[in-house]
């Protein structure tokens, strides 16, 4: 645990200094939710139903080129080697790496959101918690799987096109019910929807679990 | 060979193929406290890998590697804490500071001590430059703090790869002293270096890795420089 | 074996569809069209049953490190991957025939959507992501999960269905097998069809040895060549 709240705490020092990957970030999901909300050009009245759609297109868009980020940060002077020859539990780079995916997705739907509320008419402040709440699980799922295969992807040749294919089949199912869900929250409340908030927890709950048990095993050579 | 102090690492019969082709084929060595050890061959012959394989990042596809007694498979996180590696790059982060870096690597190890950063920082030459992120400073500096990341956590076994490449000569001299210093406090030290002259002058042993095997071995006394010449020309080059 | 396997496998299979072809009696309310379940449900068993080897394997490879392990994942996987197609297309043509639209939201086709996709990747990762040694363990991991991400298909593929209401998937050989030739066609498919995938699997993982045993020795004929020349 301490091992992975120090990597934690590197990896934002990190950013801190070189607010590389936050900016990027908030700045593609500003990019895509403009672009979504005006190709679309909904009428005010069916607009609010576009809202679900846009904001986990932004998360998946944006996540795909951010999660990256971790594990390149490692390859730059063989760092990885460094963690690897200490004598830490390698589950801790899982974690730490899977944190801060979460911030840096965290600090994009901060930006995403009020713009989101403002391009499609919804006011989103009132149903905020829930909302939060939403977003949290699908979070933290998409990041489970996401920041395994992009400590694959960052090593193979084919890098960039390997994310994407690797992981949205499997995110399929989290993105579903992350969309039903947050349909609820903006309708009639988060209690309407108790299958899709059951997959999410469940699906955050297997993929975590799972994610942490396997990483040691493939971060061996 | 010298009557050794204590066995600090043992490696028995370390095997690795890469690319389907065999790279090591059973080496067998061992490293005592107080020993500079200094490993040559030609590019490709495996040194690199054999020195990740004995710092527990590599599994080799056979052998053992036995580090102060503690088994490097069964119990590697224990048996870690007895190495120090330092490739051919030095595994500290580009945008901290040198400071930054130690610290890290501190909390990582769980080396508690304050003082302990402050006197590496002295001792490896860096006190002026702990302000400034590591890629802003000259390649010495880096190799510096690399091994200052090494050393952080004591080990009694330190493994270097190559490690005066792309310094200048007052960088060597410096590398050189600290190398004896390690020597004189009782580490085991593993080098792989290019230089023939240098290796002369640094070892307490010296071994020739060839054919993914250790070719030779030096006997009680180092040979002189031009006398290890020869026998490095004869063993790994003029073979193949 | 692998030869008698294959051929009981396509003896019965043969067999099978001549039962559901012109013995077994027409569902009721349905049409010819229906008779395509007979070649849908068998393919849909062999897919899952494949998909769960390709877990298998891969846990057993993660844990063993076994060679072996590893080389029947990748045959279940691409086998896996072929049964899914079937079930996908048979299933098409039969919602087309019956309720003329080439998908339905039906859960279990979603599911074996989903699942196709999946396991798809597994066989472009390891057609496209290195040698077999290196990513080895990735694709275990992703044969892992992908079994472990079906409770959430399932229930999710659910919540979508709401979209469609009016549109009902038939049970697959539910209650609807009332008559005993059509259980005959039904069950004695599914294990010729599984046959049949067994068969595959086995020649496929031949294969997967004879190639990794040629390029081991391409690369060293490769290196001897480099040493001498």
């Amino acid at each position: 645990m301490r091992a992975t709240l120090a990597i934690v705490r590197k990896d934002l020092r990190i950013e801190w200094r070189t607010r590389e990957t936050a900016t990027t970030l908030a700045v593609l999901g500003v990019l895509l939710v403009t672009v979504l909300a005006f190709a679309h050009d909904p009428d005010p009245d069916a607009a609010p139903l576009l809202v679900p759609a846009v904001l986990w297109s932004a998360m998946v868009f944006t996540g795909l080129l951010g999660v990256e980020r971790g594990f390149l940060l490692e390859r730059e002077q063989d760092c990885l080697a460094g963690l690897r020859g200490a004598p830490i539990d390698p589950t801790a780079l899982y974690a730490a790496k899977l944190t801060v995916n979460v911030l840096l997705l965290g600090a994009t739907h901060a930006v995403v959101v009020p713009l989101t509320g403002l391009f499609l008419h919804v006011d989103l402040w009132p149903v905020l918690p829930s909302l939060a709440v939403v977003l949290l699980l699908g979070t933290v799922g998409f990041a489970a799987v996401a920041t395994l295969f992009a400590f694959v992807t960052v090593r193979l040749r084919t890098r960039q096109v390997m994310l994407p294919l690797l992981v949205l089949p499997l995110l399929i199912p989290l993105l579903i019910a992350a969309v039903k869900a947050t349909e609820a929250v903006l309708g009639r409340g988060l209690g309407g929807a108790p299958d899709a908030l059951g997959v999410l927890v469940s699906f955050d709950v297997i993929f975590v679990t799972a994610g942490a048990l396997l990483f040691p095993a493939i971060v061996k050579d | 060979m010298p009557p050794l102090v204590s066995v600090a690492l043992d490696a028995r019969g370390i095997a690795r193929d890469f690319g389907g082709r065999p790279v090591l084929r059973g080496v067998d060595l061992s490293l005592g406290g107080g020993e500079t050890v200094v490993l040559l061959g030609p590019n490709g012959a495996g040194k690199s890998t054999l020195l990740r394989i004995l710092a527990l990042l590599l599994s080799p596809r056979d052998g053992v590697v036995v580090i102060q007694g503690l088994d490097g498979r069964a119990a590697r996180a224990e048996a870690l804490r007895h190495v120090g590696y330092l490739g051919h790059e030095s595994a500290c982060y580009p945008d901290l500071t040198p400071r930054e870096n130690l610290e890290f690597y501190a909390e990582l190890y769980g080396v508690d001590d304050p003082v302990r950063i402050d006197e590496l920082l002295e001792w490896t030459g860096l006190a002026e430059a702990v302000r400034r992120p590591l890629r802003t400073c000259s390649r010495g500096m880096v190799q510096r703090v690399g091994l200052a990341r090494v050393l952080l956590h004591r080990p009694s076994v330190v493994l270097l790869d190559e490690p005066f490449t792309g310094l200048d000569p007052a960088a060597s001299e410096a590398l050189d002293e600290r190398l004896r210093a390690l020597r004189a406090a009782g580490c085991a030290v593993l080098a792989a270096v290019h230089d023939v002259p240098r290796a002369a002058a640094l070892a307490t042993r010296v071994l020739i890795l060839h054919a993914g095997r250790i070719a030779w071995t030096s006997p009680a006394s180092v040979p002189d420089a031009a006398a290890l010449a020869e026998v490095y020309r004869a063993t790994a080059v003029g073979r193949g | 074996m692998e030869l008698w396997l294959g051929a009981i496998g396509c003896a019965g299979l043969v067999g099978a569809l001549y039962v559901a072809l012109l013995v077994a009696p027409a569902a009721v309310g349905e049409s010819v069209a229906q008779r395509i379940l007979y070649l849908h449900a068998p393919s849909a068993f062999a897919a899952y049953g494949c998909i769960f080897v390709v877990a298998i394997a891969s846990a057993v490879y993660l844990w063993k490190r076994s060679e072996a392990a590893d080389r029947v994942a990748v045959a279940a996987a691409e086998v896996g991957v072929l049964m899914c197609t079937l079930v996908l297309v048979t299933g098409s043509i039969w919602g087309r025939a019956r309720w003329g639209a080439w998908w339905t939201p039906d859960p279990r086709l979603t599911l074996t959507l989903i699942l196709w996709a999946i396991y798809l990747s597994y066989v472009l990762l390891r057609a496209f992501g290195g040698d077999d040694e290196e990513i080895a363990p990735y694709a275990a991991v992703l044969g892992i999960f992908g079994v472990l991400a079906i409770p959430a298909i399932r229930v999710s593929a659910r919540l979508m269905k709401g979209m469609h209401p009016s549109v009902l998937a038939p049970r697959e050989g539910g209650s609807g097998l009332a008559d005993p030739s059509m259980k005959l066609a039904f069950w004695g498919g599914t294990v010729a069809m599984v046959l049949v995938a067994v068969t595959l699997v086995l020649l496929r993982t031949r294969l997967e040895r004879a190639e990794r045993e040629t390029n081991a020795l391409r690369r060293l004929a490769d290196a001897a060549e480099g040493v001498g020349g």
